[in-house]
């Protein structure tokens, strides 16, 4: 078995609303997997969906070749789940809370004390251990929400939005914990709408949008995918104000103004960088800097959402 | 650890169950505005009947265990479920290996406990304060353990709404159990009620409860025992079959 994941022609509707409409992927062992979109894309009705709190309609999920509605409890213990905008019990002290996590996955009593005392200690909580996480910050409810979800020691690791609205200290712990647990082997499956995260982290990705999978790549190779948008970049000493002069420089599909920035989208980057050149020249103007650059991977998913969004709209 | 086995999964279950209800424990009863509400409730209800009337505080000792047992164990049951859901804890519950019927019966097990330590305040009170006697020990045993049991279910099942508003469950608690009170013979025994209140009694587990409570304290009563045991075994099954299928339906739109 290669697959921590597999998942096929998954749907879920609510009601009317088809929120998951057929997808299917799967996701390695050991594999670091972004899941991507748009806010109201399907991505925590998927991940719901994948760690049993929510039935599909249709379709199946396999959790390391157990059937997730056949062998539910069998497929839950092999998972840590983050959900997003998940709390602790705000009534119950840092340590309890671990401890009663543990206790629900079965761990033996003086295994969780160990792993506990661990988790409290590589979240930096291990000060706050005996305190009611009433008073916690939101950083350190997350790490504590990420430790209970690790005092198991899972074997896939599913988080939702697991920084979002953490301060940078509390966002970078959590990423390069995530680094490390899966560099040993856990399976991370990671759903987020921070693109620059994913990009980060993450060894392949999808991007769900309006309930499908639009792309499931590499961030690398969904980058290459879309020569449109590569672009150079150029400073000059003087801003320019009419960008209207610019429209003489031949193979660019659009000029955007970033901050004192311009960015020019082309195919060939080369010929238009010469060309800026040859444009400063003949303006008197100096350049401070000039960088051809690929698409980001947020270029590549607004340009999927914006090409699906017109496909379905036409 | 594979649980596909089924003593191993039923053994897993159980022990989640467990941890469940010692989590409600130490949450929502082990509280002394909890604690000091499950007896107070109660007993205000009582004394507000008996103040003023010629009526032997041994007659209505069954009334008021019975309707302790009955206001306990009901009690936090209701916004268990509501709570967790705008406090976000239940997600990650649910995603634990714990069904959701072992969730429930965690919730019913922690009711139970409450109500069935709680229920012996005034019983205490009754025997040391009013010289009264438990004629039948055993029989009132079963009378706690059975009946706090039904009616910690009927609280599980009234926090079946998937709301996360805690007082509209509560409302939607107090407008069944608070009228349950006056038909249930727990401040007037059964056979002096009205022929109205004789016919619908029974659609009421208070009634049963109230009854054996009567039996063990005061050694008569209105229905015949195995009656009494059966009625509220029947009670406790329907609360927990249709709590756990209305979960089951409603836990996903919690989310």
């Amino acid at each position: 078995m290669e697959n921590a994941i597999e998942v096929s022609s998954l749907s879920k509707y609510f009601g009317e609303i088809r929120a998951v409409d057929g997808i299917s992927f799967q996701v390695k062992k050991s594999e670091l997997f972004g899941f991507l979109g748009p806010n109201g894309a399907g991505k925590t009705t998927t991940q719901r969906m994948l760690t049993g709190i929510l039935k599909p309609n249709s379709g199946t999920i396999h959790i390391m070749g157990f059937d997730l509605f056949k062998h539910p409890s069998d497929a839950k213990m092999l998972m840590g789940v983050v959900p997003e905008m998940a709390n602790p019990y705000i009534d119950l002290s840092a340590w309890d809370n671990l401890m009663l996590m543990g206790e629900l996955y079965g761990v033996p009593k003086r295994k969780r004390k160990q792993k506990a005392m661990e988790l409290l200690e590589i979240f930096s909580l291990q000060d706050r251990k005996n305190q009611k996480t009433k008073g916690f910050s939101k950083g350190m409810k997350q790490r504590l929400i990420l430790a209970m979800a690790l005092i198991h020691e899972p074997e896939l690791l599913f988080l939702d939005e697991p920084t979002s609205g953490l301060d940078v200290q509390s966002a970078r712990l959590i990423r390069n914990l995530v680094r490390e647990l899966n560099s040993n082997d856990t399976t991370v499956f990671l759903t987020t709408h921070n693109i620059e995260e994913a990009n980060q982290m993450c060894a392949r990705v999808a991007i769900i949008n309006s309930g499908k999978i639009a792309a499931i790549d590499r961030p690398e190779n969904l980058r290459n995918t879309i020569q449109s948008l590569q672009s150079v970049e150029v400073t000059f000493a003087k801003a320019i104000n009419d960008l209207e002069s610019l429209q003489t420089i031949e193979n660019v599909s659009e000029i955007r103004k970033e901050g004192d920035k311009l960015r020019l989208y082309t195919d060939k980057p080369g010929d238009v960088a010469c060309q800026l050149v040859e444009y400063a020249k003949a303006h008197e103007l100096q350049v401070l800097s000039l960088n051809t650059l690929g698409p980001s991977l947020e270029d590549v998913f607004v340009h999927l959402i914006d090409t699906k969004g017109e496909q379905n709209a036409s | 650890m594979q649980v596909s086995n089924f003593p191993l999964r039923m053994k897993m279950q159980f022990r989640c169950s467990f941890t469940i209800a010692k989590k409600d424990a130490k949450i929502y009863y082990l509280k002394a505005p909890v604690l000091i509400f499950g007896i107070l409730f109660p007993l205000c209800l009582f004394l507000a009947f008996a103040i003023g009337r010629d009526i032997s505080p041994n007659i209505l000792l069954p009334g008021l265990v019975g309707m302790t047992l009955f206001f306990t164990a009901s009690s936090a049951n209701p916004i268990v479920a509501p709570w967790e859901t705008r406090m976000r804890t239940l997600e990650r519950l649910v995603s634990t290996p714990a069904s959701i019927s072992a969730i429930i019966f965690g919730d019913i097990f922690a009711g139970f406990l409450y109500g069935a330590v709680i229920s012996i305040v005034p019983l205490l009170i009754g025997i040391f304060a009013f010289g009264s006697d438990v004629v039948k020990p055993y029989l009132l045993a079963i009378d706690i353990v059975l009946s706090a049991f039904c009616f910690s279910a009927l609280g599980s099942l009234l926090s079946s709404p998937p709301t996360d508003n805690p007082s509209n469950v509560m409302m939607l608690s107090n407008l069944v159990r608070l009228p349950l009170i006056f038909i249930s013979g727990v401040f007037i025994p059964i056979k002096k009620m009205p022929a109205w209140g004789k016919a619908i009694a029974p659609i009421s587990p208070l009634t049963y409860a109230s009854d054996l409570a009567r039996y063990a304290l005061l050694d008569k009563g209105y229905y015949p025992i195995p009656l009494d045991i059966v009625m509220i075994l029947v009670f406790t099954l329907a609360f927990v079959i249709i709590g756990i299928t209305i979960h089951q339906r409603s836990m996903p739109k919690r989310f």
